[in-house]
């Protein structure tokens, strides 16, 4: 169907709502509660567009778009009501961006600038609260939340591991692990679920602070490396360090749509790790290793399977396959037995 | 899988027997618990622990370790007896269904009570609400497999499935989840003695004959022998050399003294991996190997379905991809190999393996394909066994059932069975890399309340876990989940293996240890 959005004709597709439709036309509303997975909350009314024919302003995260439908994105009306909100949630938390790890990928920030907002101008005098860090892998910064209700959402509704939910303290809204624990100490499985989908600086990977900004890692597809569900993974890459910077899930990904457990996520310091083997090792007479190069140590094993075929036979060589490498290597390895080895076993882990 | 898993929340029922789902994978655990929670699907879960799935379950319930035949066969004595059955599709797509019936005919819930511990009303509600879903779904995992008995208790599985006509379609079917990231494409590659890619048969002559003309030599027909068998003759002088590419037996292999002996026997251990494992340290050539990150290439989830991974960073050192390892030695060894990348090894890969034919890097894209997928049209297959089974009908097979191989006596009063849990992985090779995940998980025992006043034990304090194979110190957590009489202890850990003390009794066909079920008795320390 046709719409028009700032005097523009443009398409949308039936049952979708004015700001999807916006979306895929590439005008930007800006927006800090609705996400595609949890849907719309109309929480943060920064979604406010003008309809011809409506009264007032409508929140068009939660309005679907009809045939013919006359939007403004930019009116002062719109923008006036936008600044409002944007400029109080900058006027009641700390929201300094220099060494937040959101910078660059912030929703608050983005909202700021399309707005033309450097800081709040209203001055609540709200108290500083303290930092969350007792989560082995969360790091949770009150001051920077903004009360959207994703996080909540999502632990409740995606990943259903009903940790978190809003406390109330006064007229204050805040969101608390369980009967309002530290995070650590919750039933929280810190799937990172509430990080990855955190619109500002509230919810972050802790072992990923300070390490890259968004704008300086390059994004990777990957698989996790650990149990057989296979999610896809994004990873977040310094190439010039060689290093993961933190793993994200894939969102629209047909295995998790997102999610990861603890390990997917967080679980990926053996990558780098100092003792990672770097070289072919040779055992000596004494049973300690010497380093090897490739050629030593490929002619060792090629010449220890010649002779202990042509003693015993190929079926006295037995080969182990892996369940963490991938359908190439195992392809490979299978065919070095069969081949040129000359035997089938082959097994692997799988049962184990 | 015979399903897929974004299917998974149309059923009425899922039926979790033997999967710590929630702690073993998680990400299907989120997406069943989501379907709960919403209303439509009502979970039923058997498990010695009362997991935390259970937690969402509309029925919970605790069988003694090792007799699920028992239990399924009476289920389904339950959905015959009350005519619950899928006639249509027993007659239509089935055999064996008279021998089946016969079979279950004698495990009415008294006697699965007696077996089992499951109280008769309660296997009564079980089957009332499972045989009288529209469509219901079975999850299964290494406790239903790591038994004597995994191949009975995998038959029994699909005969339920198939009594209740939840094969081939959406919602339904039998569904193993798989335990590590890449073991279906391990398997599917012919990781495994008896079979080439795609499970064509070794010593089939159509098959050899192909592989002949593919590969360019004459191969051996016979099929090979399973690890487990492996390292018995490890053990008695018979193999001489062994392969491990990275795989660390030293910590998962059953009766670990066994294990440990049975490679120093050999004449010639290669082992390729990241790091210096507890096995690598027992070989003479240690060959250094790329991770996920490192790599481009393929893997198969527990749904058949085949994903892309892309190289992200570079390996240390002179670490190789394993492939390229392989190709080295293989044309040290006389052969031409002229693998560029991975890719032109799927291709290969493509050419003689039907299941995967029709896939192309291209065409795996952001969604991968699920096998079979057998042309480049093919769109792949999300759910398996629609209309017909690959063997034509489907086998029911009767199931008596058997007792595990070791059971609780006076010397070892209790059940032990071990597992995983969320924080930590397999051998630990990779998780134990961790602080964080270290920090999460360390070796313990879950002990019950009873079993711990009993020996007067508190939670965190030193317990010693004994059986006929060896005994471990480890952490006592005490939990109302693990019931009286059951000892639970998570594998991951070297410092406290779990496999110390497991038996190496195995599946006869299938070769699985019993990790399952063994005797075991505590001590406070
Ligand atoms: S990490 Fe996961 S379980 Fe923990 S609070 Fe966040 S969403 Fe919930
Ligand atoms: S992120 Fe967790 S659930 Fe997903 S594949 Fe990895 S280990 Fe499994």
């Amino acid at each position: 169907m046709q719409i028009s959005m700032n005097g523009t004709s443009i398409g949308a597709k039936p049952g979708q709502t004015i700001f999807q439709a916006a979306r895929d036309n590439g005008i930007f509303i800006p927006t800090l509660c609705y996400h595609d997975k949890v849907g719309a909350a109309g929480k943060c009314r920064v979604c406010v567009v003008e309809i011809e024919g409506m009264n007032g302003l409508q929140t068009s995260c939660s309005v679907e778009v009809r045939e013919g439908m006359r939007i403004q994105t930019r009116t002062e009306k719109v923008i006036n009501a936008q600044k409002l909100v944007v400029d109080l949630l900058l006027s009641t938390g700390t929201h300094d961006c220099i060494a937040c790890d959101q910078n660059g990928k912030c929703e608050l920030q983005n909202a700021a600038y399309y707005l033309g907002l450097e800081r709040g101008s209203l001055n609540y005098g709200v108290p500083e609260k303290d930092m969350d860090e007792s989560s082995e892998f969360v790091f949770v910064d009150r001051n920077k939340c903004i009360s959207c209700g994703r996080c909540v959402a999502a632990c409740n509704g995606t990943v259903v591991n009903e940790v978190l939910d809003f406390k109330y303290r006064g007229n204050k809204v805040d969101i608390a692990f369980d009967d309002d624990l530290p995070m650590g100490k919750s039933s929280c499985v810190q799937c990172g679920e509430c990080s990855q989908i955190c619109p500002v600086g509230a919810i972050t990977d802790r072992n990923s602070r300070g390490k890259a900004r968004h704008w300086e890692v390059e994004k990777v597809y990957s698989v996790c490396p650990y149990c057989g569900v296979g999610c896809k993974l994004e990873l977040h890459v310094d190439r010039k360090a060689n290093k993961i910077i933190r793993v994200n899930g894939v969102e629209g990904a047909p295995t998790n749509d997102g999610m990861l457990c603890v390990k997917g996520r967080y679980g990926y310091d053996f990558v780098g790790h100092e003792e990672r083997l770097r070289n072919p090792l040779i055992k000596n007479p004494d049973g300690t290793f010497r380093d090897a190069s490739w050629d030593e140590a490929i002619d060792l094993v090629s010449r220890k399977f010649f002779e202990i075929k042509s003693k015993h036979g190929a079926d006295s060589i037995m080969g182990m396959c892996s369940a963490k490498a991938t359908n190439e290597e195992n392809y490979t390895f299978q065919k070095l037995f069969r081949q040129v080895i000359g035997t089938n076993n082959i097994d692997h882990c799988a049962r184990l | 899988m015979t399903n897929d898993i974004a299917g998974l929340d149309k059923s009425d029922v899922a039926l979790i027997i033997g999967s710590d789902t929630s702690e073993a994978h998680p990400v299907i655990a989120a997406r069943l618990k989501k379907a709960a929670r919403k209303g439509k699907l009502k979970i039923i879960v058997i498990d010695p622990k009362e997991i935390r799935m259970a937690d969402y379950a509309e029925i919970y319930t605790c069988q003694r370790p090792g007799t699920d035949v028992a239990v399924l066969n009476g289920m389904m004595h339950l959905i015959i007896k009350n005519g619950w059955e899928d006639k249509k599709f027993i007659e239509e797509r089935c055999e064996g269904y008279e021998a089946l019936k016969e079979e279950v005919d004698k495990f009415t819930p008294e006697y699965v009570e007696r077996i089992s511990g499951i109280p008769a009303a309660t296997l009564e509600k079980i089957a009332e609400l499972f045989g009288k879903a529209e469509t219901a779904a079975l999850y299964y995992a290494m406790g239903i497999t790591q038994h004597t008995t995994g191949i009975d208790n995998v038959k029994s599985t699909a005969n339920l499935q198939m009594l209740c006509g939840n094969m081939g379609k959406v919602g339904g079917g039998v569904n193993p989840l798989r335990g590590q990231s890449n073991v279906q494409g391990a398997c599917d590659m012919g990781g495994l003695p008896n079979v080439f890619t795609a499970y064509q048969k070794v010593g089939d002559a159509p098959v050899q004959e192909k592989f002949e003309r593919f590969w360019g030599v004459s191969l051996s027909d016979k099929p090979g022998i399973p690890m487990t068998v492996a390292f018995d003759k490890a053990y008695d002088g018979e193999m001489k050399a062994f392969y491990i590419m990275g795989e660390n037996p030293m910590i998962s292999d059953p009766d670990l003294h066994h294990a440990e002996a049975a490679l120093k026997k050999l004449e010639f251990l290669v082992v390729e991996d990241i790091f210096l494992t507890e096995t690598a340290k027992l070989a003479d050539v240690v060959l250094p190997a790329s991770t996920y990150a490192e790599k481009s290439g393929t893997f198969t989830n527990t749904e058949r379905r085949v994903q892309l991974l892309f190289e992200a960073v570079k390996a240390p050192g002179e670490a190789k991809h394993d492939w390229q390892i392989h190709q080295m030695l293989a044309n040290k060894m006389g052969q031409n190999w002229n693998f560029g990348n991975a890719r032109e090894i799927f291709e290969e890969i493509r050419k003689c393996t039907p299941s995967y034919a029709g896939m192309t890097y291209e065409r795996l894209g952001f969604n991968g394909l699920q096998w079979p997928c057998p042309t480049e049209e093919h769109p792949g297959t999300p759910v398996l066994h629609i209309g017909k089974f690959t063997r034509g009908l489907g086998l029911m097979t009767a199931i008596p059932f058997k007792a595990p191989a070791e059971m609780p006596d006076a010397d070892y009063p209790l059940y032990l069975t071990t597992g995983r849990i969320l924080q930590q992985f397999h051998t630990g090779t990779m998780s134990r890399k961790s602080p964080g995940l270290n920090n999460l998980a360390g070796p313990h025992a879950m002990i019950s309340v009873q079993d711990a006043e009993a020996i007067g034990v508190k939670n965190s304090e030193k317990v010693k876990v004994t059986t006929r194979r060896g005994s471990i110190v480890t952490t006592a957590f005490i939990t109302k989940r693990c019931p009286k009489g059951t000892v639970y202890v998570p594998f991951h850990f070297a410092e406290a293996p779990a496999n110390a003390l497991t038996i190496n009794a195995l599946d006869p066909v299938a070769k699985i240890p019993e990790y399952k079920v063994c005797a075991c008795k505590i001590e406070k320390v």
